[in-house]
This record gives structure tokens, C-alpha cells and sequence, in this order.
């Protein structure tokens, strides 16, 4: 019967199916448990609880991982405060630990992770010519629930008093630190729970993207056609599918060891607690991947657009990205080279590790031929890109030099990982994420945000980031321990901790710039009259940019066609007599005006957030007391009923179009759909677009 | 609007890439076709693969008994595992229809299925379990 | 992964449209199935690396097991399979009477099963084996519960499509929905065949 059943998705109908939706008889389709009536419309505040658009989501994505930022600076500020200077005594010890775990945690997960997510979800669906994702509804849930299980985590902070009860083992958390016995607050525990909460908002995610790409692509887009970026989110979202299971499976048994005294890492009950650094590593090499893919596909979009060149050796990209992808996962004991793993997996993993260097060789090399004769244009996003090739190599050598095994033994647990990692993640990761924030700000908010202050506040980071984590090098090499709250005097670490510490405030002022420039830039444009930037500022290469900015709610007017890899640019550009490239057309006549009334979206929906607040409600009872997970219970299978009762999309919704349908009888949506369309459709204005939905079989 | 997936007919579209390897796989293997040109098991097919399951289970609680008579561990668990394995690929083969179904969901099944295998059984032989 | 990708990249090309031709809610259980591949691998890892490192005096597998037991339970969650593909063939064939009573078959197999689970667990309980006795105890309830809650679910969503078939809302046009979540409970079905073996079955 598979075969039988096997049906064809019209991309005029994207988005706005959901079949696993259960189907709703005609009393229920509008008033989901018979009670409350759908959430309608796409205005005022309200609109954003109940949003099921992709790019709504991206941007609440992307605007919450900007504030766990600040709330992760302000702790790594805390951490540079009381490091300056020897004998430091601007936090205890204790707070020590718990301020330097849940910034580790916060920039993970709750910064670096969510922040792709919101590229992922914004461009995802553009840059492959579809206007939403596979199911909207669960992305919309995904984010609820990432942020139910983010607040859960920062509220750590200061439930039961400031850093009382905030997680204190780090933030790879390893047993049997991580224990009762080490660690008695409640700390460890809202890690356990928290990361599980924002785990599954992860794996929703990526389930849901992984379809989107592979389904939902617009006709001509072949897999070899997709922009870099889209095929990087592909890889991460493939690695996260299968990384996250493991570290689900690894706080499920701290859990059951912390909440219902389990004994997987109860040394006394004979257990091991190496299993859980095997498990989390497991996860976290992939995951380390995870953080740094999707920058490395903003710099792809963003370097080709100022070199004004294609990409370099686009094939190799892809693949290099896939190899990553792949050997990302054999490579996990190099966390654990001092552990006794003994000498045969020491040696093994060494070997994978030095490995795994070349395809990110590879892309960096392509960078730089992509760049190299190109004519290069240095705004903001290309900076950062540029900050992004270079910084990372620099991490990616120094991560080089842990591979050996014997030069790791002396460099593990110093500054010189925290050198590395800051390297790449930050110098990696984050620059990427804000060269992306530069990029396509004008295509998510409609105005571009100020040159002269981007450009100030990229080198004032540059340069704060450089003076902070360069020296962690050599105070490493020195043998200056991480993790330990203070150092003395006559160890020779004051000086370079000092240039650090000043350092992470040149970075908050560089911050504090960024803000800024949103603030300052935003105004600007108020005051101009809210110019339009027009779609295709940059004079760019994806099909992101093939539509009005900010975006049209419903992306595109008419279904694309695509012919090649960079269609957007081979639409803009061809090639004269003398084969000279030469602008073949303005992106205005090309790109779409957003003009296009006629296109039904996907319908609100107020599950989402009640199944996330559910979710995030039952993390606390778990923590806290049983009674509120069983409350939280209710709100979870409440909402997944109501979930299941409404129909994906509601018949009686405000179309685009404006006016409401005047017979609301529409209860034979799911069984007679292309009657039921047929019933209301209007003249279509151009016959080649199919902006409401008819079947293709 | 836009649920709208109604069941196949034979239009051009539906000339999916998967749709000639499917074909292929199910002719060779009992199954009948049904639905003017589409191939699918029968029931009596799944009763078949039910029934060898069946067997294969009480070979295998059997060799549970027979060990109290003095099989080697090794011997016992060599033909343990290739009864699991071969109970496993039946139903995912013919009951989860992978057999005839588009590669893309085997291959994505598979990939869990031998990623989850190298990975943790690397792991144990990190920790010298064997 | 890869060539997952490669193969059905060539075929894009071709004029229809709709990337795979397959739906959107099938392709994402075939996703999340290959995800929780890699759940269930790890639980399992995990008892096997823990059932062993108990005490000598202390209470272990061989001492609990009841092997004609639980292979009774698992061939009852074996055959449940076969009604669900029952269920599967029926509801694509149209006949919607036969749809439910392989549903409702299904869902009472599964019950036996997670009733026998409940009746296996009070008893290893009663013989000593608690979730906190030792390593063996905790690898062996998180592994079993896990599973266990699993086949609940599937249960719940059976019990659901019954419901939604009594009402007319299970139609055979919505065949693929009794079929993806026969993917589920087939897959749930297959764990139990690695558990049963590797945890009941292996020499102790
Ligand atoms: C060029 C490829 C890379 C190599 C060869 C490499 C190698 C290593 C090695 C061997 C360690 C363990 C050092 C120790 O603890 O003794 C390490 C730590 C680390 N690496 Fe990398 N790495 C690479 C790229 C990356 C990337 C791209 C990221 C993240 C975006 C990353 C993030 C980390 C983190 C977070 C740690 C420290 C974890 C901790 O101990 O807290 N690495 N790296
Ligand atoms: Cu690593």
C-alpha cells in the first residue's frame, strides 16, 4: 500500500500540510476541544505566541539567543573579573564553578545552537524555493520548547538565591562530579533537565528541516543545486538527529541517578563513571560540529557575494562538509587521551583526529580561492567572513596539536583548550552567526544596518577577542589550570590573565556596538520614512533574495523554477560577445514584489506553545516536586489532543487575500480537498501560477 | 485546501525515481500485484513471514534450554545473534515494507541502525569489554 | 548518509516537482526511527556494559529471569505485528470494519505485552531486584522501562485511530497515517527482538 499511497507535494501546497494531523470530524475543526476557537491573523503581539511562520520563528529564534548571549557575557565577564589579578576574590570558589558551567552551557546551547536555528529556520525554506517548512506547527513547537527548557536552565541562576542551585560540574558535566555526593544542590539537576528539554526542541527540528530539504525543495532545485549554507544546515541537522539520542540517553541515567538514586555512575554500586564521558563525547564531538557548520555555510554565502565570484570548487564543499559529517563521529575519545583509555584507543583516536583536519583544510582553501582575483568588497558581513577564515584557522591548528596524543597530555585541562575552543567557537562559530546577522538583516527587517558602525564593531571584537584568548595560549603552555577559581602570585600567570580580562571588555563594548547599531540604525530608518531597501541589496546569489524585503509572509509570489546552481545571480548576469559578464537584468524586474494576495498559509495555532510550556512545566516538577510535573502533564497531553483534533489548516482563516469565506462549511476539507478548493477558487490572474493549492496528481 | 493528497493515479508524476527499483524488488518475491500496476505483499505473505518468526523464536528460546546441556557460550550466541538479525530484517524488511518501499527510507534506516552499532560497540571496546 | 542523499539527488532533475514523490509525514517517521536507533543502542549498551558489575553475592539476571515467561510475552508482541499490517492492508484496501479490528487487536496484544511487563517487574521486585539494588537493577528497568513506555504510546496512538475510525474519520484516503504508525509500532516491535535476545536470551 506504500506504494499505492505514495503522493506528490505540490509546492503551492507546502507548508501547509499536516497530515499526522489527525482528521478533525466537523464539529471540531474550528473549536479544537470544542472550547476555544482557532488564533487568527497575523497582527499585533498576540500573532507572534501563536506564529507557525518559518520566519517569525527564525527571528524569535535568533532575538532569544541574543539575550541568553548577554546573560552568558555577563558571565564570562564575571569569570575574566575574577581571574585578573592573582588571589582573586570577586566570587567564591564555589560560585566559581557554577558561573564558568552555565556559561559554558548558556554558549552552547542556549547561544550557538538556538542562533543557527534561526538562520536555519529564516533561510532554509528560501533558499530552496518553499514557503514554509514540512510542518510548520512543530517548528513552532520546536522553539517553545527550546525556550521553555532555556528559561528553565538561566532561571538556575537564582532560584533558591543567586547561584544556590545553578549546575556546578561544568559543562561536560562529568560523574562523579556531577553526582549527589559532589554536587548535593539542585544544580546538576536542572542541567539534566534542561538540556533534555532543549534536545528535544533540537530533534523536532532537525526532523522537521531534514524533510523539508529533502521534500520540499522548488522544482529544478536538485540536492547539487542547493546554496552551501542550505546544504551545511542539511549536514548539521543530520548530526544533530543522530548525536542527540546519545546525550538523551546520558541524562536520562544522571536523572535517574540524581532524582531516583540509580547507580550508572555510583562508583560504590561497582559502576564506571568513564561511561558517561564516553556517552557525552559521543554526542559532543558531533556537536562541536553542529556549532561551526552553519557558519561555515554563512561564510559560503557571504564570501562568493563580495569576491563577486561563484564559489570555489562548490563540489568539494559539499563533500568536505559531508566527510565532516562523517568522520565528526570517530573521533570522540580525543576528550579523553588522559582518561586511561589505554594505549591501542589512544593511538586509534589520535590517528582519526589528524584526520579529520583535512576537510576543514579543504573549505578553508576554497575560501581562499574564492576570494583570490575576486573582486573583493569589504562591508560588515564580508569582514566578519574574513575574521571567520582567519580565526578559525587558528583554532583549527591548535586543535591540530591536541590530536597528538603525548603533547595533549601536557595541554589538557590548561588554558591552551580553552585558547582552542574559544578559537573556533567564538572566533568560528559567533563571527559567522554575526556576519550573518549583517547579511541578511535587510532581508529579514527591511533596512540595512549602519556600515560605519558594523565596520567599528567588528574590529573592536576582533581585537578584544584577540587579546582575550590569545594569551589563554600561553598561559596554558605555562600550565595554568582551567577550571580553578584563582592562581597565586609566584606562579607568573598575572600578567597575561590581565591582558585577557581587558580584553573580554574590549569584546562588550564591541557587543554593546552591535546593540548599538540596531538601535541607532533602526531609528534612522523610522526617521528616513522606511525606505526599501529593495530585495537584492548586496547584489547576491541566493534565491532569498529573489523576493521583496523584509520578506513576504507568504516568501514567494509565484512558484520558482530553477535551472542551475546561483540562479538568482545567472538571472541577473550574462555574458556578452566577448564573453565579458555583463548585468543582464535589474533584481527589481526579477525578484518578486510580494504583491501576491492570493496565497493561503498555513493557520496559527496556540498548541505549540501550550505542549512547550507543558514540557518546560513538567522539567520543573521533575526538579522540583512531582505534583507540578503532573500538572504539566495535563498541559501536555491536552495540547497534543488539541493538536491532533485541528486540522493544520483552518478552513475559516483570514486568507491573504483578505476577505473571509463566506460559506464556513469546509468539514470535508481533508477527504474531498480538491472540491473543496474548487468550490471557492478565484480567477487566477496568471495561469502559470498556482498560488492555491491544486493537487499535481 | 492543501491536504491535498489524493491517492495515486497514473499520472506522469508518478514516475517517481523509486518507483522501476520497487517494482523490481516485489516481483521476485511472492507478492501479487494488486491495484492495476502496483505492486504490494499480500497478506499471505505477511502471514508466511509471521509464521517463520514464529519458528525463529522458539528455535531460539530452544537453544535457550539446550544451553543447560553444554553449548559453548560463543556457539550460543553466533547463532543467537544471526536469529536476532535475521528476525529483525523480516520484519523490517516486509512488515516496515522497506523491502519495497523507496530506498531513501532504507537508507536512512540503515544508517541509524549501523552508525548506533559501530559507534557503541567501539565504545565497549574502548572500555576492553569483549 | 550520503548516498542516501547522492542517488535520489540524480533523479531531482527529472520534471516532476515534488523533490521525492514521497509524503512528508512518512519520510519524517523514517527520520526519527533512524534517530532512535541510536537511543535504544545506547540503553542497550549501557546494560550490557552494567549487568555484569554487581557483587558477588548480589542478585543478577540468571537469578531473576523467567525465560518461558517473557518468551510467551514477546511472541505476543511479535504477532502484533502481524495485525498490524493487518490493519494496514485493510484500511488500504477500503474495508474499514476489518481496519478496526486489527487496530483494536493490536492495541490489546500490545496491552498483554506491557501487562506482562508490569507482572514480570512486581515480581523481580518481590525477589529483591529494585531499580536502586544495583547496577544490574537500574541498566535493566531503565532499559526495559524505556521500551516499555514506548509500546504504551503506540498503544495510545492505536487506541486513537480506533477512536477516530468509529467516528468516520478514518478513511482510506488517510491509509498512510494507520501505516506510518504501523512504522512505529513495527519498529518498537524489532527493539524487543535485540532486548529479548541480548538480555533474556544470552548466556548469563
Ligand atoms: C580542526 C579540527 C579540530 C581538531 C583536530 C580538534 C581537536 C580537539 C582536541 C584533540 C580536543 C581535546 C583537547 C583536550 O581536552 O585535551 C579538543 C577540544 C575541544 N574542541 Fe576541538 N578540534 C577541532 C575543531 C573544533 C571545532 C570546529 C570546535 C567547535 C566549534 C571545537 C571545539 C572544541 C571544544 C569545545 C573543546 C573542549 C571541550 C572541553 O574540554 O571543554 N574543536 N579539540
Ligand atoms: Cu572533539
Amino acid at each position: 500500500m506504500s506504494i499505492t499511497q505514495r503522493t506528490i507535494t505540490d509546492p503551492a501546497t507546502i507548508g501547509t500540510e499536516d497530515k499526522l494531523a489527525l482528521p478533525a470530524g466537523p464539529a471540531v475543526a474550528t473549536r479544537p476541544l470544542g472550547v476555544f476557537s482557532r488564533p487568527q491573523g497575523s497582527e499585533g503581539w498576540t500573532s507572534w505566541l501563536f506564529t507557525v511562520d518559518h520566519k517569525r520563528i527564525g527571528i524569535m529564534y535568533g532575538a532569544a539567543a541574543l539575550f541568553f548571549f548577554l546573560v552568558g557575557g555577563a558571565e564570562a565577564l564575571f569569570i575574566r573579573l575574577q581571574l585578573a589579578t592573582p588571589n582573586g576574590s570577586v566570587i567564591g570558589a564555589g560560585t566559581y564553578n557554577g558561573v564558568f558551567t552555565i556559561h559554558g552551557v548558556t554558549m552552547v546551547f542556549l547561544v550557538i545552537m538556538p542562533m543557527a536555528a534561526a538562520f536555519a529556520n529564516y533561510l532554509l525554506p528560501l533558499q530552496i524555493g518553499a514557503r514554509d517548512v514540512a510542518f510548520p506547527r512543530l517548528n513552532a513547537f520546536s522553539f517553545w520548547c527550546f525556550l521553555g527548557g532555556g528559561v528553565l536552565l538561566t532561571s538556575s541562576i537564582f532560584i533558591g538565591g543567586w547561584f544556590q542551585n545553578v549546575p556546578d560540574a561544568g559543562w561536560f558535566n562529568y560523574a562523579p562530579n556531577s553526582g549527589v555526593l559532589f554536587s548535593p544542590h539542585k544544580g546538576v539537576d536542572f542541567y539534566a533537565v534542561g538540556l533534555q528539554i532543549t534536545g528535544i526542541a533540537s530533534l523536532v527540528s532537525a526532523v522537521n528541516l531534514i524533510v523539508t530539504v529533502l521534500n520540499m525543495r522548488a522544482k529544478g532545485m536538485s540536492l547539487f543545486r542547493m546554496p552551501v549554507l542550505t546544504w551545511m544546515l542539511l549536514i548539521t541537522q543530520f548530526l544533530l538527529l543522530f548525536a542527540l539520542p546519545v546525550i538523551t540517553v546520558a541524562l536520562f541515567l544522571l536523572m535517574f541517578d540524581r532524582l531516583w538514586d540509580a547507580n550508572f555512575f555510583n562508583v560504590a554500586a561497582g559502576a564506571d563513571p568513564l561511561l558517561w564521558q564516553h556517552l557525552f563525547w559521543i554526542f559532543g564531538h558531533p556537536e562541536v560540529y553542529i556549532l561551526i557548520l552553519p557558519a561555515f555555510g554563512i561564510v559560503s554565502e557571504i564570501i562568493p557575494t563580495f569576491s563577486r565570484k561563484p564559489i570555489f570548487g562548490y563540489h568539494f564543499m559539499v563533500a568536505s562538509g559531508i566527510a565532516i559529517g562523517f568522520m565528526g563521529w570517530g573521533v570522540w575519545a580525543h576528550h579523553m587521551f588522559t582518561s586511561g583509555m589505554g594505549p591501542l584507543s589512544v593511538a586509534a583516536f589520535s590517528v582519526s583526529t589528524m584526520f579529520i583536519a583535512v576537510p576543514t583544510g579543504v573549505k578553508i582553501l576554497n575560501w581562499l580561492a574564492t576570494m583570490y582575483r575576486g573582486r573583493l568588497r569589504f562591508t560588515t558581513p564580508m569582514l566578519y567572513a574574513v575574521g571567520v577564515v582567519s580565526m578559525f584557522t587558528i583554532g583549527g591548528l591548535s586543535g591540530v596539536t591536541h590530536s597528538i596524543a603525548p603533547s595533549d597530555t601536557q595541554q589538557t585541562d590548561t588554558y591552551y583548550i580553552v585558547a582552542h575552543f574559544h578559537y573556533v567557537i567564538f572566533g568560528g562559530a559567533l563571527l559567522g552567526l554575526f556576519g550573518g546577522f549583517y547579511f541578511w538583516w535587510p532581508k529579514v527587517f527591511g533596512y540595512m544596518l549602519n556600515e560605519a558602525w558594523g565596520k567599528a564593531s567588528f574590529w573592536i571584537m576582533l581585537i578584544g577577542f584577540n587579546f582575550t584568548f590569545g594569551p589563554m595560549h600561553i598561559l596554558g603552555l605555562q600550565g595554568m589550570s582551567r577550571r580553578i577559581a584563582t592562581y597565586r602570585a609566584d606562579e607568573g600567570f598575572a600578567f597575561w590573565n590581565m591582558v585577557a580580562t581587558i580584553g573580554s571588555f574590549v569584546i562588550a563594548v564591541g557587543v554593546l556596538m552591535f546593540l548599538w547599531n540596531v538601535f541607532f540604525s533602526t531609528r534612522a530608518w523610522r526617521r528616513a520614512g522606511k525606505p526599501d531597501v529593495g530585495p537584492d541589496p548586496w547584489d547576491a546569489r541566493g534565491l532569498e533574495w529573489m523576493t521583496a524585503s523584509p520578506t513576504p509572509e507568504h516568501n514567494f509570489d509565484t512558484d520558482i523554477e530553477v535551472e542551475r546552481f546561483d540562479d538568482f545571480w545567472h538571472r541577473k548576469y550574462g555574458r556578452n560577445e566577448q564573453g565579458r559578464i555583463v548585468r543582464a537584468a535589474k533584481a527589481e524586474d526579477i525578484a518578486h514584489d510580494g504583491s501576491n494576495t492570493n496565497v493561503h498559509l498555513p493557520s496559527p495555532s496556540y498548541w505549540p506553545l501550550v505542549l512547550g510550556g507543558g514540557i518546560s512545566l513538567v522539567g520543573y516538577g521533575l526538579i522540583f516536586n512531582l505534583w507540578i510535573a503532573a500538572l504539566g502533564l495535563v498541559f501536555l497531553v491536552g495540547a497534543l489532543y488539541g493538536w491532533c483534533l485541528e486540522p493544520a489548516d483552518d478552513p475559516d482563516a483570514v486568507h491573504s487575500h483578505g476577505a473571509g469565506h463566506d460559506d464556513d462549511d469546509h468539514s470535508d476539507l481533508h477527504s474531498k480537498p480538491v472540491a473543496a478548493e474548487a468550490s471557492h477558487a478565484e480567477p487566477d490572474p496568471d495561469p502559470d501560477s498556482q498560488n492555491e493549492a491544486v493537487s499535481s496528481g | 485546501m492543501s491536504t491535498v493528497n489524493p491517492p495515486q493515479t497514473d499520472t506522469p508524476n508518478m514516475s517517481t525515481p523509486v518507483q522501476p527499483a520497487a517494482e523490481a524488488a516485489t516481483s521476485a518475491t511472492g507478492v501479487t500485484e494488486a491495484n492495476g500496476s502496483h505492486a504490494h505483499p499480500t497478506d499471505w505473505l505477511y502471514v508466511k513471514v509471521a509464521i517463520a518468526l514464529a519458528l525463529l523464536t522458539a528455535f531460539e528460546v530452544f537453544t535457550y534450554f539446550e544451553s543447560v546441556h553444554g553449548w559453548s557460550d560463543t556457539a550460543l550466541i553466533v547463532m543467537l545473534v544471526a536469529m536476532m538479525v535475521l528476525k529483525f530484517f523480516l520484519v523490517v524488511a516486509f512488515f516496515m515494507h522497506l523491502k519495497f518501499d523507496a530506498p531513501i527510507f532504507w537508507r536512512l534506516f540503515v544508517f541509524g541502525v549501523v552508525l548506533a552499532m559501530v559507534i557503541y560497540m567501539l565504545m565497549l571496546t574502548a572500555f576492553r569489554y569483549w | 548518509m550520503a548516498d542516501v542523499l547522492m542517488s535520489e539527488a540524480q533523479t531531482t532533475d527529472e520534471a516532476h516537482h515534488s523533490s521525492t514523490g514521497l509524503s512528508n509525514e512518512k519520510l519524517a517517521m523514517w527520520v526519527f526511527l533512524g534517530s532512535e536507533c541510536l537511543l535504544f543502542g545506547g540503553l542497550i549498551s549501557t546494560y550490557m556494559f552494567n549487568k555484569d558489575r554487581i557483587g558477588p553475592d548480589d542478585i543478577g539476571p540468571s537469578d531473576v529471569f523467567d525465560i518461558p515467561f517473557t518468551s510467551v510475552s514477546s511472541f505476543v508482541l511479535l504477532m502484533s505485528s502481524l495485525t498490524m499490517v493487518f490493519a494496514v492492508s485493510a484500511i488500504t484496501r477500503g474495508d474499514l470494519r476489518s481496519n478496526r479490528i486489527w487496530l483494536a487487536t493490536t492495541a490489546a496484544l500490545g496491552a498483554v505485552f506491557v501487562a506482562g511487563q508490569v507482572y514480570e517487574f512486581t515480581a523481580f521486585y518481590s525477589e529483591g531486584l529494585g531499580f536502586t539494588t544495583n547496577l544490574f537493577g537500574s541498566a535493566f528497568y531503565a532499559l526495559t522501562g524505556f521500551h516499555g513506555a514506548h509500546v504504551t504510546i503506540g498503544i495510545i496512538m492505536l487506541m486513537s485511530l480506533y477512536v477516530m475510525s468509529l467516528r468516520g474519520n478514518l478513511t482510506s484516503e488517510r491509509a498512510e497515517t494507520v501505516e506510518i504508525i504501523g512504522l512505529y509500532w513495527h519498529f518498537v516491535d524489532v527493539v524487543w527482538i535485540v532486548i529479548f535476545t541480548i538480555v533474556y536470551l544470552f548466556p548469563q
